[in-house]
């Protein structure tokens, strides 16, 4: 079954469309990344010189994960619901559009957005680090073993929770509902992260690896489970 | 009738919509049972019915959103069945009651969005036509969300035309329109009649399906009669003739004894007579004749038309009435 390329920029592009025009979007978009940017920030600034010994054998950086985590999540739980409660399923459903290409879309179009606010924000975090922190804080936070696993797994964070988010959204009759349950589902996620960074679980290259592998094992089965529980009729009927 | 050459709307045979024994239940709710019908090329065909009859729950199961518990169909040439969706779906357009457009999109970028979906070659081309037939090419650029509730239902025309559907479903298209709009998108509708497209209408306005389309079906659950309007009259009611006279006749049943096509007749008032007749055309002249022989003036004298709403109420009182029992 081959999947049309054209059917999902449709969607892909509607959904960005529809995103930047709407207002609880944009702002949760803008609001949760600051909260995760700000605290850090205002941390690291109040560091003295001397903490940096310690800081060199911290990953705090990764808390930053938190963005990647969350964000997609309250994204993607409008994915569907969103649609049925404007009254938009039923037409979009109508066209030849496959179940999994409908979902890919809305995958794509969650994680474009979701993934580029992970990283701007990281991005003026680690700038902010590099111009106002002291010199010794600045060079113990900067390490490029952290940097690389936030760039890498930014994208497969928000790729489960997405998954989430979707899976959670075809099941529900509330885009308010939804949005707090897939909030809700990327605590966990939220915690692992926190705990690596701040070393509670112990960094190493070999977990790193394994995480990255798990992180593709649960998005691909993140991806079938969400296919699972789209189901054209119930959607439509409202059946359950 | 437009386009067919046989009593079940087919033209030599071949179907637009072919549906054998379809049924839908929902758990223990039956949403329609045992329906039957076929649909010709270019047929305007209306479905009626009260709510809760079943007419959407049809549309949406033979759009191949819902699945059938029973029967078989073949819509646009494809036979209802799960592997077929994409395929049926390609061939047909559902316009559902609600508009259902995305309100934040221009209405350029709605239909952009779904030109893509149905893969329409030349999508920018089929757009303006599509803009053009529903006489909104001037409003291409509005948010849908800014558009008149009778603009966003032209919207979901437009969409719909898109993609050149074999049969285009219209699942209720005006209600909540005001007599201009549904004006509107009744002259849309004949107009795609004059362009060959398959029209199936689900509405509860009776006169628009008297109006618009070539045969209809009632429907309560299961289909409780299929045909032209003017045959469900006819089976239903028979043929009548109504008489009004300046005076009463004195002996009217001595006047319409062995009159040529006269079945039988029934006061109607002091000067009024309601005729059974097998043939109107026949029967008139002789009943003003002997009317007129008889020495009183005729006043008037004309078919009693049953409306689509006297056999649409028969139909559905019965099947209240028979539920009450």
């Amino acid at each position: 079954m081959s999947m049309s390329t054209r059917r999902i920029r449709a969607i892909f592009i509607k959904e960005l469309r529809e995103y930047c025009r709407n207002g609880s979007i944009v702002a949760a978009m803008a609001v949760i990344p600051c909260i995760f940017l700000i605290q850090p920030l205002i941390q690291v600034f109040a560091l003295p010189a001397s903490a940096s010994i310690q800081l060199r054998h911290e990953n705090s950086l990764l808390y930053l994960l938190a963005i990647p985590a969350i964000v997609p999540a309250l994204v993607a739980a409008y994915a569907v619901v969103g649609e049925r409660e404007q009254g938009t399923l039923e037409p979009t459903l109508t066209t030849p559009i496959r179940r999994d290409e409908f979902l890919l879309a809305k995958a794509l179009a969650s994680l474009a957005p979701s993934v580029v606010v992970a990283y701007a924000v990281y991005a003026v975090f680690l700038a902010c680090v590099a111009l106002f922190a002291p010199e010794a804080v600045a060079s113990a936070l900067l390490r490029w073993p952290e940097i690389i696993a936030q760039v890498l797994f930014t994208p497969l964070i928000a790729a489960w929770s997405i998954w989430i988010g979707i899976g959670i959204s075809a099941r529900s009759n509330d885009i308010r509902v939804a949005q707090q349950l897939g909030a809700l589902a990327s605590l966990p996620t939220v915690a692992v992260t926190s705990l690596i960074a701040f070393n509670v679980i112990h960094a190493t290259l070999g977990v790193a690896l394994a995480a990255a592998a798990l992180l593709l094992l649960v998005d691909a089965l993140g991806w079938r489970a969400a296919s699972a529980t789209f189901n054209r009729e119930q959607l439509i009927a409202g059946t359950r | 009738m437009n386009g067919q050459d046989g009593a079940d709307g087919t033209v030599g045979g071949a179907t637009a919509l072919s549906v054998r024994g379809l049924g839908k239940r929902f758990g223990d709710r039956i949403a329609f049972e045992d329906v039957s019908f076929e649909v010709g090329f270019g047929e305007v065909f209306g479905f009626l019915g009260p709510n809760g009859a079943g007419k959407t729950t049809i549309v949406r199961t033979l759009g191949a959103l819902i699945e059938p518990t029973s029967g078989s169909a073949t819509v646009a040439g494809v036979p209802l069945t799960p592997q077929n969706g994409v395929e049926l779906r390609r061939r047909i357009a559902v316009m559902p009651e609600s508009p259902g457009l995305y309100l934040r999109l221009s209405v350029t970028e709605n239909l952009s969005c779904f030109a893509d979906l149905y893969e329409v070659p030349d999508p920018r081309d089929r757009i303006e036509q599509a803009l053009r037939a529903v006489h909104l090419a001037d409003r291409s650029r509005d948010p849908c969300g800014t558009l008149s509730k009778g603009l966003r239902q032209r919207v979901a025309l437009a969409r719909a035309l898109l993609a050149n559907p074999e049969v285009l479903f219209l699942d209720e298209p005006t209600a909540g329109l005001d007599p201009a709009a549904i004006r509107d998108v009744h002259g849309l509708i004949h107009d795609l009649r004059k362009h060959g497209v398959t029209i199936f209408l689900t509405t509860h306005r009776l006169e628009e399906a008297e109006r618009l389309c070539d045969r209809v079906a009632i429907l309560n659950t299961t289909l409780r009669t299929i045909g032209r309007p003017d045959e469900l009259r006819d089976r239903l009611f028979g043929k009548t003739l109504m008489v009004r006279t300046l005076a009463p006749l004195p002996d009217p049943g001595r006047v319409f004894a062995g009159l040529a096509a006269v079945d039988g007749w029934h006061q109607d008032g002091p000067a009024g007579y309601v005729l059974s007749v097998s043939e109107p055309a026949i029967a008139a002249p002789a009943v003003t004749r002997a009317v007129v022989a008889a020495g009183i003036d005729v006043r008037s004298i004309s078919d009693s038309r049953h409306s689509l709403e006297d056999v649409y109420l028969e139909l559905i009182g019965a099947d209240g009435e028979a539920s009450r029992r």
